[in-house]
């Protein structure tokens, strides 16, 4: 593996941070065309109703009212999972949730709009809900969808639970026999949402040629497109779809909320169409993550070895068959070598908006119920919760709890960094508690395109297909200088459409430093190849005799030092009558991303009087396998840790007996704000992935893991007592005190 | 019901534009004036995607109306430097890679510039209550709240 | 031969069979003889799974080589966010 970098490491400026802090920069909710109309949409008020019937004749009579839709717009699609997505986008027969959209205009103003969402008139009858998980499985639940239940269940759940998952080794009853103490408690997180600033944009121009235009912001455009074209029955290359950039998505933009809305809506007013989402309909009709009822039990030795560990989780995912809770199930129990390990999970569904991935997905909340347990392990044996980690730790060679045998792993190295820095030691302030936590992701592989040209004047330009979340433009081009051996202001990367770069997979699980990384280093060697040939041609000399060193063709073997080595700037000038023009392309699916642990350490202070936390100290250690710009894998750390800490004290989908959304705005859905936290220590570990030419495994995910139990921690020892469900809000603290 | 006529001055240059009588100055901004540096994220002033300053004073222009605003001076990021000659702030802002998706930075610039004019030396505490209002998904706010010190810095003078 | 590796839930579509021998040089070829030899899990095979092999984990790669030596571990599919 490649040890001495001269730009990986370093911390250039993003090529979009000017554009960014000036205002120019083209997010979802900015483009505009002439003649373009604007649509809002009618969504449902009951958490489940048939719709009777929907009369938009006089939304349609409306001055200035183009386009009319409803459900019955929508022809069917043949795979089902597009079929879910399609009536999420649009309710057809029956509103699955509040807030479930049932029709969409478009008019020459928002004002029109408007007016005209107020002339359509819904019949509803409503039918029985349900919102609560354990209700929903429950065997005489209302069922949301016939004829989905998974494969492998039984009568003792409802129709609702679509899918049961099960992973581990050995047997945990005989690890309960062999422990001195054995702690069972059943847990519940409430749904949180990702709660990006952005809401859903987007611009749709469908015309009667049947060519489609879409710019939208999206994690992965590529998949918009697919999802598009499916449900619009139109042909994928017909549809070129442009991502803005976008403010923020951690999973809740992986997938289409009003998309194929826009097209249809567009399709038939033969105009462009905008739409924008507020942000109550962000809340209401856009995916927030799952949420949990859980049971752990686990068995500890006097001495703190774990002996038996077993999970049971039940996550809802709102009104549509979802998969997710097996990745809660690998990894509840990931960062502990265990003999006797068993993690069980049923995906639930109920009349909520349909989940959608935030962050690691599925893992936090798991994980938070086994961290949680572990605590009070140590605390009951009175042992310290470091040296348990690193005692029963998972390593190279340790069979992991979800099946493969891990490679190198850093989280040894993470938890012994957490028991050396000063924060573990520090006094603490009187009604503080300290708390820790591991966790961990996977971090995926996945398919990508990348097209490099080499410019005659030596310069870059790199076209990727995924959408730049976090800074990736930098760190590709960062990469591709690298492997170039060139400056990183000579390469520019660029976003394409889905017309101009090949077929890339949406931007999640942390995959595009790995993946689009990879790719990067492969075009970058198939133009260093073409580099050399040229090289060789004009010394006329073998090309196995050039090699490629420091941004430069090397003349080896017998002609070494004979000649003067040929830059990639000179190469690139004669490029014109040497060949032509030089670039190189990689088109791939890697695999092997390596899996991240982490671990963190909070200070919580509580207010015995008024139940109120405080946040005083914070530090998140994590391995990232190589930092390709530290400054923004810190910004991740502290970005994922900041999440983690809302979802452990704040955050919450409340939903009322009527199963409405009782606060769908961020005054009542509070997310943390600045005066709410102190600084965020972020100590990057780097044990490389050995999967990688750089070691890099993905760094987005892991950091929202650990906080959700470290902060559950932190407040069960400042105030003696601790508490078994999410989030902790002051008057459940003083409750419990 | 007619539009209102409106006269006003943005970032040192004289608009005059017609809106209706329950338009807000945010849309005023983005859809009539083609300054779409201010986001919408809520729309019910709880986010501070859009904020400008009226007459110096830091306001959520989802909540200003436009026709509210004849006579005055309106500044939004767009206002505030150029590529070639940014101000401290987002200078600052770029050096310590405060922002990743940076939807929330424009409206972070005007509100810390608004901070920097009523006190240059403001406290990490200070700088937090000041910025309560304007909401970050991304960053958990650490590398922000530095930013907008070490800029503070920079204007005073200070050799940080 | 590649051992294989059923896991968790999965065994309930091969009878409860944890672990098997399979003779295969790539994991197409692998998840063939698998899906042939346990019909119950040919659905899940299709609709996708994702690989271990030597604690490596591959998503839906078909000719991804497998050494004769090698332990191979059958998942669900990953997803991410
Ligand atoms: S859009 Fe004005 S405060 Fe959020
Ligand atoms: S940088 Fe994304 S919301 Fe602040």
């Amino acid at each position: 593996m490649k040890q001495d970098f001269k730009v990986l490491g370093t911390r250039p400026i993003r090529p979009d941070g000017l554009d960014k802090v000036t205002g120019k920069a083209m997010f979802g909710a900015d483009k505009s065309v002439t003649g373009m109309l604007h649509a809002r949409v009618l969504r449902s008020p009951h958490a489940h109703a048939e719709i009777v019937s929907i009369d938009t004749s006089k939304a349609e009579a409306l001055a200035g009212v183009k386009a009319v839709i409803t459900g019955d717009d929508f022809e069917d699609v043949d795979n089902r999972w597009t079929r879910y997505t399609m009536q999420n986008c649009m309710a057809q027969g029956r509103a699955l949730y509040d807030g479930h959209a049932v029709a969409a205009v478009a008019a020459v103003s928002k004002k029109v709009a408007a007016e005209a969402l107020a002339l359509i008139e819904v019949t509803y009858k409503p039918l029985p809900h349900v919102t609560d998980v354990d209700e929903a499985m429950a065997p005489d639940a209302p069922v949301l969808h016939e004829g989905v239940k998974g494969r492998n269940l039984g009568d003792d759940v409802s129709g609702n639970t679509v899918g049961y998952y099960s992973f581990g080794h050995g047997d945990p009853e005989t690890g309960f026999a062999e422990a001195d103490e054995v702690i069972e408690r059943t847990f519940k997180t409430a749904a949180v949402h990702q709660g990006y600033i952005e809401p859903q944009a987007c611009l749709a121009d469908l015309g009667a040629d049947g060519r489609g235009e879409l710019w939208c912001c999206t994690q992965g455009h590529y998949e918009v497109r697919r999802i598009c074209a499916e449900i619009l029955h139109m042909d994928a290359s017909q549809l070129r779809v442009t991502a803005s950039e976008i403010g923020g998505g951690f999973g809740g933009k992986t997938t289409v909320f009003i998309e194929p809305v826009a097209l249809k809506l567009s399709q038939k007013a033969g105009r462009p169409v905008k739409l924008v989402m507020s942000r109550e309909e962000v809340f209401r009709a856009t995916g927030p993550t799952m949420s949990a009822s859980m049971d752990v039990k686990i068995g500890m030795a006097k001495d703190g070895r774990i002996t038996g560990a077993h999970a049971r989780l039940r996550y809802q995912g709102g009104a549509f068959p979802y998969q997710m809770v097996m990745l809660g199930a690998m990894s509840a129990f990931a960062a502990y070598d265990l003999e006797h390990v068993q993690a069980e999970g049923w995906d639930v569904m109920t009349n909520r908006p349909k989940m959608i991935s935030y962050r690691a997905p599925g893992a936090p909340m798991a994980v938070y119920a086994v961290e949680s347990v572990v605590d009070e392990l140590c605390q009951k044996l009175g042992l310290d919760p470091l040296d348990v980690r690193i005692m029963n730790a998972a390593r190279e060679g340790s069979k992991s709890s979800y099946g493969p045998t891990f490679k190198a792993i850093g989280l040894v190295e993470a938890l012994e960094a957490a028991k050396a820095h000063p924060h573990y030691s520090a006094p603490l302030a009187p009604n503080t508690g300290r708390g820790v936590s591991c966790g961990f992701w996977f971090n995926f592989g996945g398919q990508v395109s990348v097209s490099m040209a080499i410019n005659a004047d030596g310069t870059v330009n790199l076209i990727e297909g995924n959408p730049d979340i976090g800074g990736s433009r930098a760190s590709i081009s960062m990469m591709a200088a690298e492997a170039l051996g060139i400056e990183f202001d000579r390469v520019r990367t660029i976003v394409g459409d889905t017309a101009s770069v090949g077929f890339s997979d949406v931007t999640d699980g942390s995959r595009v430093t790995f993946a689009v990384g990879i790719a990067t280093i492969n075009a970058a060697k198939a133009a260093i190849k073409e580099m050399c040939k040229r090289a060789a041609m004009i010394w006329e000399i073998d090309e196995e005799s050039v090699e490629w060193i420091d941004g430069a063709a090397h003349a080896v073997g017998h002609n070494a030092g004979t000649l003067p080595p040929m830059t990639l700037a000179e190469i690139a000038a004669t490029s014109g009558k040497t060949g032509g023009p030089i670039a190189g392309h990689h088109e791939g699916a890697p695999d092997k991303a390596g899996v991240s642990f982490g671990v963190h350490l909070v200070d919580v202070e509580v207010d015995p009087e008024t139940g109120f936390t405080a946040i005083k100290r914070y530090t998140a250690f994590q391995d990232v396998g190589k930092a390709i710009h530290p400054a923004y894998v810190e910004g991740q750390i502290q970005g994922g840790a900041v999440q983690g800490i809302g979802w452990a004290l704040n955050e919450e989908y409340i939903y009322g007996e009527d199963g409405r959304l009782q606060n769908p705005g961020f005054l009542d859905y509070r997310i943390p704000v600045a005066s709410d936290l102190p600084m965020i220590e972020p100590v990057i570990i780097e044990v490389p992935n050995p999967g990688h030419p750089y070691g890099v495994r993905g760094c987005g995910e892991t950091a929202i893991v650990p906080p959700l139990a470290a902060v559950s921690n932190g407040v069960a020892r400042a105030i003696g007592a601790r508490l078994y469900a999410l989030p902790m809000s002051p008057p459940k603290i003083l409750k419990a005190l | 019901m007619s539009k209102i006529h409106v006269n006003a001055t943005v970032n040192g240059d004289a608009v005059e534009f017609l809106c209706e009588p329950d338009e807000v100055l945010l849309d005023v901004l983005r859809d009539r004036l083609n300054l779409t540096g201010a986001k919408e994220g809520c729309g019910t002033g709880d986010c501070g995607a859009c904020s400008v300053t009226l007459n110096g004073r830091l306001v959520a222009s989802c909540l200003v109306l436009g026709a509210e605003v004849e006579g005055s001076a309106i500044e939004t990021v767009e206002g505030i430097g150029t590529a070639d000659a940014l101000h401290p702030l987002q200078r600052h802002l770029l050096d310590h890679a405060a922002l990743q998706c940076g939807i929330c930075t424009p409206g972070i610039i005007v509100a810390a510039k608004a901070l920097l004019a009523e006190n240059p030396d403001p406290s990490e505490e200070e700088v937090r209550f000041w910025l309560a209002g304007n909401l970050c998904r991304c960053t958990g706010y650490d590398k922000i709240i530095r930013a907008v010190l070490s800029a503070a810095a920079e204007m005073r003078g200070d050799s940080a | 031969m590649a051992r294989v590796v059923i896991f968790g839930s999965l065994r309930a579509f091969t009878g409860g069979e944890g672990e098997m021998e399979i003779e295969a040089a790539t994991t197409r070829e692998l998840l063939k003889k698998l899906a042939a030899r346990h019909p119950a899990l040919a659905e899940t095979i299709e609709a996708g799974v994702s690989l271990a092999i030597d604690g490596e984990v591959f998503k839906e790669a078909w000719f991804t080589p497998i050494g004769p030596e090698a332990e191979v571990v059958v998942m669900p599919l990953m997803v991410g966010g």
